[in-house]
C-alpha cells in the first residue's frame, strides 16, 4: 500500500526530465523529410538571362549546394557574406534560388553585396520552394552526385555551421 | 539628464520582500517543528508586511507606467506616449516580468488575506500555511530579481517606447490576466493547506472546512478568468473563434479541470471525512498546474500565440523552482499520506462514489490535455520527429470523457450519502430523461439539421438543467434552500448553459465571404446585412478605415454595425476590429476584409446561434460559486 | 457543418431591399472553398505561431492556400491532399496527428486512462469496504470484550 504514493512523484520526475530535454529543443523547426530523397525536378528561368532556364538535372553527377534566399530577407542579408567564402572556396556549384523576389532587387543585391552563386534562378510564385519544403527563407541543400538531398539548413549559415556540417559532409559526398 | 529614483523604490522593495519572504517562509515552519512560539507567531506579520512592499513595488511600476517614464527598460518596451491611460495600465502585465510581478503581488495579496482571516484558526496551522506561501513567493522573488526585474533601467532613456501589440490594446488585457492570475495563484492557499496538513501529519474533517472556501474563490477567479480570455478572443481576432487548444490555454484549463475535481472532493472530505488522501494529491497537483503553466508560457517550449518572449534561461529557473516546489510536496505525501485515517464508510452505490467516478473523469480529462499539449515536446525529445497536436485531437479525445461526467452531473445531487438505491433514484428521473430526450430530438429538427454530435450536447444539457429543476422543486417542499444549494444548481445549470452554446454555434452558425459595394446586401442567419459606406476615421493612436453596415430583418433596419481596420502607429500589420451585434440568442459579427477593385470590399459575416450563453454558462458558474461560499456556515470565521 | 439556407425568405426580404443588390460570394466556386476551409484547417501555418492554415493571413499560408485549391481542382482526394502536405512539411504541418506507432500512446493514451481510472476506483472501493467493515467489527469485538470483563466480575 505505501508503494502507490509515490507513483504521483516518479510520474512528475519523468515529466521534469522531458520538460528539461525540451528547453533545448527549437518547437518551431521543421525538419525536412525530404532528407535522402530525390531533389525535386523544375524548370524555372535564370535571374540573369531569363531566356535561359535552370534544372537540378542540369548539375547530375556533382556535389551542389542550393541555397534559398531574397532581397527581401534580412537574415539572407547577414548570411551573404558566408555564401560568398563559401563560394571562394569552391568546395561544390552554389547555385541561388530567389524565392519569390523581384528580378530588379535581386540583381541589385548581388550587385551591392556580391554574388557567391555560380548561377541563379527565379522563383516568382513560390512553387518550387513548396516543393522543397522551404517556410522560412534562408534555407540551404547540400545535393549529391544522384541528385539526392542529403542535408537541409534551415536559418542563416553561420561559420559554425559551415565548418562544422556543411563542408564536412560535401567532403564526404564527393568521395562516394 | 535627471532621471527619476522612484523605479529604484519598487527595485529595493522587492529585495525587501525577498528577504521577508524568507523569514515568513522558513521561521515558521522551523518554530511549528519544534514548538517555538516566538518564531510561529512571526507568520503573521512577516505576511502583512511581504503584501505591502510587493503593493509598493506594483504601485511603482502602475506609475512608471503612467508617467511614460521611458527610462524604466520594460515600460520602453511595452507602452508609448500616445497609448491611452487605460492601455499604459494593462500594459504594466503586458510582458513578462510585468505580469510575473502580478503574480508575486497576488500571491502576497491571498497570503495577506488568509493571515486576517484565520484568527480562529489554530496557530500552528497558520504558521504552517503562512510558511508555505512564503516559501513559494521566496522562490518566485528569486527570479523576478535574477532573471527578470521589471525595475531594469534603461540609460539613456529613450524617447518613446516601443508601444503595446494593437491586439492587446484592449478592455481584455485590463481585466482577463488579474483574474486569471488570481485563480492560479488562489490554488496555492489550498496547496499550502494541503502541505500544512501533512506537515502536522492531521488530515481531518476540519482541513477540509478551512480549504474550502479559498479553493472555491479561487476557482471562482479562475472560471471568469478563462471565460474572459476566449471571449477576448472571439471577439479581437476576427474569425470568431472561442477556443484554440493553444498550449496556454490548455495551461488554464488543466488546473481548472483539477480544481473542479478538487471542490468535489473537498466537498466530501468535510462532510464525510472520506477521500483525504485523494483530496490533499489533488490540491497539490492544481497548484502544480499553476506552477506548470507558468513554465510553459515562459520557456520557449511549447509553440503559442500567447508566448511570453521566451529565454530559455528563465526557463531553467522555473524548471527548477516547479521540480523544487513540487517535488518536495510529492515526497511528503509520498511520506506522510499513508498514515491518514479512513473515514465514513459507504457503499457501492451512493453520492461519495458518484463523486469519486466524476473525479476520476476529470482529472482523466485534465491528465489528456496535458499529454495532447506535451507530446510534440515528448516525441522531439525522443528524437522521434516532430509532429502537431492541435483541435483535432483534443475535440476527438475531451469531449468523450466528458460525456459521462454530464450525465452524471444530474444524478449526483440526488444520491444519498453512505449509501443509496440507484433504481429508485433513476426512477425519480424519469421525467428529466423524457425532457431530455425531447429535447435531443425536437431542437435539432427546428433548427434544420440533426446529428447525432448535436442531439447528444441537446440530450446531456437538458438532462442536467430538468434534475436541477426537479432538485429545486423537491428542494421548495422540505424548506428554504441554503446558499450552498443554489451554489451548487447554479454551477451544474451553469455548464448546461455552456454546453447548449457550444452545440449551437458548432453546428448551426453560418459564414460568408462576399464582395460588397456600397448599397449591396448580404443575408444570413435569416438577417440582412447593408453596406452604407466606407470612410476613414482617426484613433488616438490609429489610423482606420471604417465600415458602416446595416442590420435588419423583414424589411427594417434594427441596429448598425461599424467594422474597422486599423493601421496602428506603432504597427505594420493591419488589425481587424469585428463589428458585433451580440443578442441573447445569437450574435451578427461582421468583419471587414480587403479593398478589392470597383469601389467594393471583402466582407466577412457570421450568423452565432447562442454562442454568449458559453460565456453566460460560464458567468453561472462563477455566480454558484460565489453563493457557495457565501454559505452561511462560513459566516462565523468572517465575524472575526 | 452545412449550412441552413433559406432561399425562398431571403428571395423575399430581396425585395424589400428594394435598391439593394445581393453581394456576390468572394470566392468563385463556394463548394471549394468549403473543402479547403475544412483541410486546411487541420494544417498548421508554419511561418505562425500556432495558427492554422486556414485562417493565417501569412504568405506562406496564403501560397499553399492556393497549392490546396489547385489540388482540389486536379480532383484529388483530402488524403491525397494531406500526403502532398506531408511529402514536403511533414507530419508537423498536420493538426491531426496521424496514427502510427509513435502517436499510439497519445490517441491511445485517454481511453486507457479512464479504463485504468475506474478500475483503480473499484478496487479501491472493494478494498475499503472491507478495511472499514473490519474496524465495526473490532468495534463488536470491544463490547464482547466489555461484557466478558463484566461477567468476569
Amino acid at each position: 500500500m505505501k508503494a502507490k504514493f509515490v507513483i504521483p512523484l516518479i510520474l512528475f520526475v519523468v515529466l521534469v526530465g522531458f520538460l528539461a530535454v525540451g528547453l533545448n529543443r527549437d518547437p518551431r523547426e521543421v525538419p525536412s523529410p525530404l532528407i535522402n530523397k530525390p531533389a525535386p525536378a523544375f524548370k524555372v528561368p535564370q535571374l540573369a538571362d531569363p531566356s535561359k532556364s535552370f534544372s537540378p538535372a542540369d548539375l547530375k553527377g556533382q556535389v551542389w549546394v542550393l541555397n534559398v534566399w531574397a532581397s527581401w530577407c534580412v537574415a539572407c542579408r547577414e548570411e551573404h557574406p558566408m555564401l560568398v567564402e563559401m563560394s571562394k572556396s569552391q568546395v561544390a556549384p552554389l547555385i541561388g534560388l530567389d524565392y519569390k523576389d523581384k528580378r530588379a532587387d535581386a540583381m541589385e543585391m548581388l550587385v551591392r553585396q556580391g554574388n557567391p552563386y555560380n548561377l541563379s534562378a527565379l522563383d516568382n510564385d513560390g512553387r518550387v520552394g513548396i516543393n522543397y519544403g522551404v517556410y522560412g527563407v534562408p534555407e540551404t541543400y547540400v545535393i549529391d552526385k544522384a541528385g539526392i538531398i542529403r542535408f537541409k539548413q534551415i536559418g542563416p549559415i553561420t561559420k559554425d555551421v559551415l565548418e562544422k556540417s556543411i563542408y564536412p559532409i560535401i567532403a564526404q559526398l564527393n568521395k562516394e | 539628464m535627471e532621471y527619476s529614483m522612484i523605479p529604484e523604490i519598487g527595485h529595493f522593495a522587492l529585495i525587501l520582500a525577498l528577504g521577508v519572504s524568507i523569514i515568513q517562509g522558513v521561521l515558521p515552519l522551523i518554530g511549528a517543528q519544534q514548538g517555538r512560539r516566538e518564531w510561529l507567531v512571526l507568520a503573521r506579520p512577516a505576511t502583512q508586511i511581504s503584501f505591502m512592499l510587493l503593493a509598493i513595488s506594483f504601485c511603482v511600476l502602475a506609475w512608471s507606467f503612467y508617467v511614460n517614464d521611458f527610462s524604466v527598460l520594460y515600460v520602453a518596451e511595452h507602452s508609448n506616449s500616445q497609448l491611452p491611460t487605460v492601455y499604459r495600465l494593462g500594459a504594466v502585465w503586458g510582458g513578462h516580468e510585468g505580469s510575473l510581478l502580478l503574480w508575486i503581488f497576488l500571491l502576497t495579496g491571498w497570503a495577506f488575506a488568509v493571515a486576517q482571516l484565520s484568527k480562529t484558526l489554530d496557530e500552528f496551522m497558520v504558521a504552517r500555511v503562512l510558511g508555505v506561501l512564503g516559501l513559494v513567493a521566496t522562490g518566485l522573488l528569486l527570479f523576478v530579481l535574477a532573471t527578470s526585474n521589471p525595475f531594469e533601467r534603461l540609460l539613456p532613456a529613450a524617447q518613446d517606447g516601443r508601444s503595446l501589440n494593437p491586439l492587446l490594446q484592449d478592455p481584455g488585457l485590463v481585466f482577463h490576466p488579474p483574474m486569471l492570475y488570481m485563480g492560479y495563484v488562489g490554488f496555492s492557499v489550498a496547496f499550502a493547506f494541503a502541505i500544512a496538513s501533512l506537515l502536522t501529519g492531521k488530515l481531518d474533517a476540519a482541513w477540509a472546512r478551512w480549504s474550502r472556501p479559498w479553493t472555491t474563490t479561487a476557482w471562482i477567479f479562475l472560471t471568469l478568468g478563462i471565460a474572459l480570455g476566449s471571449w477576448w478572443a472571439y471577439y479581437e481576432l476576427g474569425w470568431g473563434g472561442w477556443w484554440f487548444w493553444d498550449p496556454v490555454e490548455n495551461a488554464s484549463f488543466m488546473p481548472w479541470l483539477i480544481g473542479t475535481a478538487l471542490l468535489h472532493s473537498l466537498a466530501v472530505t468535510e462532510k464525510r471525512g472520506g477521500f483525504k488522501n485523494w483530496t490533499v494529491l489533488l490540491a497539490i497537483i492544481a497548484f502544480s498546474m499553476s506552477l506548470l503553466g507558468t513554465f510553459l508560457v515562459r520557456s520557449g517550449v511549447l509553440t503559442s500565440v500567447h508566448a511570453f518572449a521566451t529565454d530559455p534561461r528563465r526557463g531553467i529557473f522555473i524548471l527548477i523552482l516547479l521540480s523544487l516546489v513540487v517535488g518536495s510536496s510529492l515526497f511528503l505525501y509520498a511520506l506522510r499520506a499513508p498514515r491518514s485515517t479512513l473515514g465514513g464508510a459507504f457503499s457501492l452505490m451512493s453520492r461519495e462514489t458518484l463523486m469519486l467516478l466524476g473525479n476520476v473523469f476529470l482529472v482523466v480529462a485534465a491528465a489528456s490535455v496535458l499529454l495532447g499539449t506535451l507530446y510534440p515536446l515528448l516525441i522531439d525529445a525522443l528524437n522521434l520527429g516532430k509532429i502537431s497536436v492541435g483541435p483535432p485531437y483534443f475535440n476527438a479525445v475531451f469531449v468523450p470523457i466528458m460525456v459521462p461526467v454530464l450525465f452524471l452531473l444530474a444524478i449526483g445531487p440526488w444520491a444519498s450519502w453512505k449509501s443509496t438505491n440507484l433504481v429508485a433514484l433513476l426512477k425519480r428521473l424519469w421525467l428529466a430523461a423524457v425532457i431530455a430526450l425531447v429535447a435531443a430530438i425536437l431542437i435539432p429538427r427546428m433548427m434544420g439539421e440533426f446529428t447525432i454530435l448535436t442531439a447528444l450536447g441537446f440530450l446531456l444539457s437538458f438532462w442536467i438543467i430538468a434534475s436541477g429543476v426537479l432538485q429545486i422543486i423537491r428542494q421548495f417542499k422540505v424548506g428554504k434552500p441554503t446558499r450552498s444549494f443554489i451554489g451548487m444548481q447554479l454551477g451544474h445549470v451553469g455548464i448546461a448553459v455552456f454546453v447548449i452554446g457550444v452545440t449551437m454555434v458548432g453546428a448551426y452558425q453560418e459564414e460568408k465571404d462576399v464582395r460588397m459595394a456600397p448599397g449591396d446586401m448580404v443575408s444570413v442567419g435569416g438577417y440582412q446585412i447593408r453596406l452604407v459606406e466606407v470612410r476613414p476615421a482617426q484613433g488616438p493612436n490609429y489610423q482606420a478605415t471604417r465600415g458602416t453596415f446595416e442590420l435588419g430583418r423583414h424589411g427594417t433596419v434594427e441596429e448598425f454595425l461599424y467594422p474597422e481596420k486599423r493601421n496602428y502607429d506603432s504597427s505594420t500589420m493591419p488589425m481587424t476590429e469585428a463589428a458585433i451585434n451580440a443578442g441573447l440568442t445569437r450574435d451578427i459579427y461582421v468583419s471587414l476584409g480587403e479593398p478589392l477593385e470597383g469601389n467594393a470590399w471583402a466582407v466577412r459575416v457570421y450568423y452565432k446561434p447562442f454562442v454568449d450563453w458559453i460565456w453566460g454558462g460560464c458567468l453561472l458558474m462563477a455566480l454558484g460559486g460565489f453563493f457557495a461560499v457565501m454559505d452561511k456556515r462560513y459566516r462565523l470565521r468572517l465575524q472575526k | 457543418m452545412i449550412k441552413k439556407l433559406l432561399p425562398c425568405l431571403g428571395f423575399c426580404l430581396f425585395i424589400c431591399f428594394a435598391h439593394a443588390q445581393e453581394a456576390t460570394p468572394l470566392a468563385a466556386d463556394p463548394a471549394l472553398e468549403q473543402r479547403l476551409i475544412s483541410i486546411s484547417e487541420e494544417m498548421r501555418c508554419l511561418v505562425c505561431q500556432n495558427e492554422s492554415l486556414s485562417g493565417s493571413r501569412s504568405e506562406l499560408a496564403q501560397d499553399l492556400r492556393r497549392e490546396i485549391r489547385d489540388l482540389i481542382k486536379q480532383g484529388k482526394t483530402d488524403a491525397e491532399i494531406r500526403t502532398f502536405m506531408v511529402d514536403r512539411y511533414g507530419d508537423f504541418i498536420l493538426y491531426r496527428p496521424p496514427v502510427k506507432p509513435t502517436t499510439w500512446l497519445l490517441w491511445m493514451g485517454p481511453f486507457v486512462l479512464m479504463i485504468a481510472g475506474i478500475a483503480a476506483l473499484l478496487m479501491y472501493l472493494r478494498r475499503r469496504n472491507t478495511q472499514v467493515t473490519s474496524t465495526t467489527l473490532s468495534d463488536d469485538e470491544n463490547k464482547r470484550i466489555d461484557a466478558l470483563l463484566r461477567d468476569d466480575k
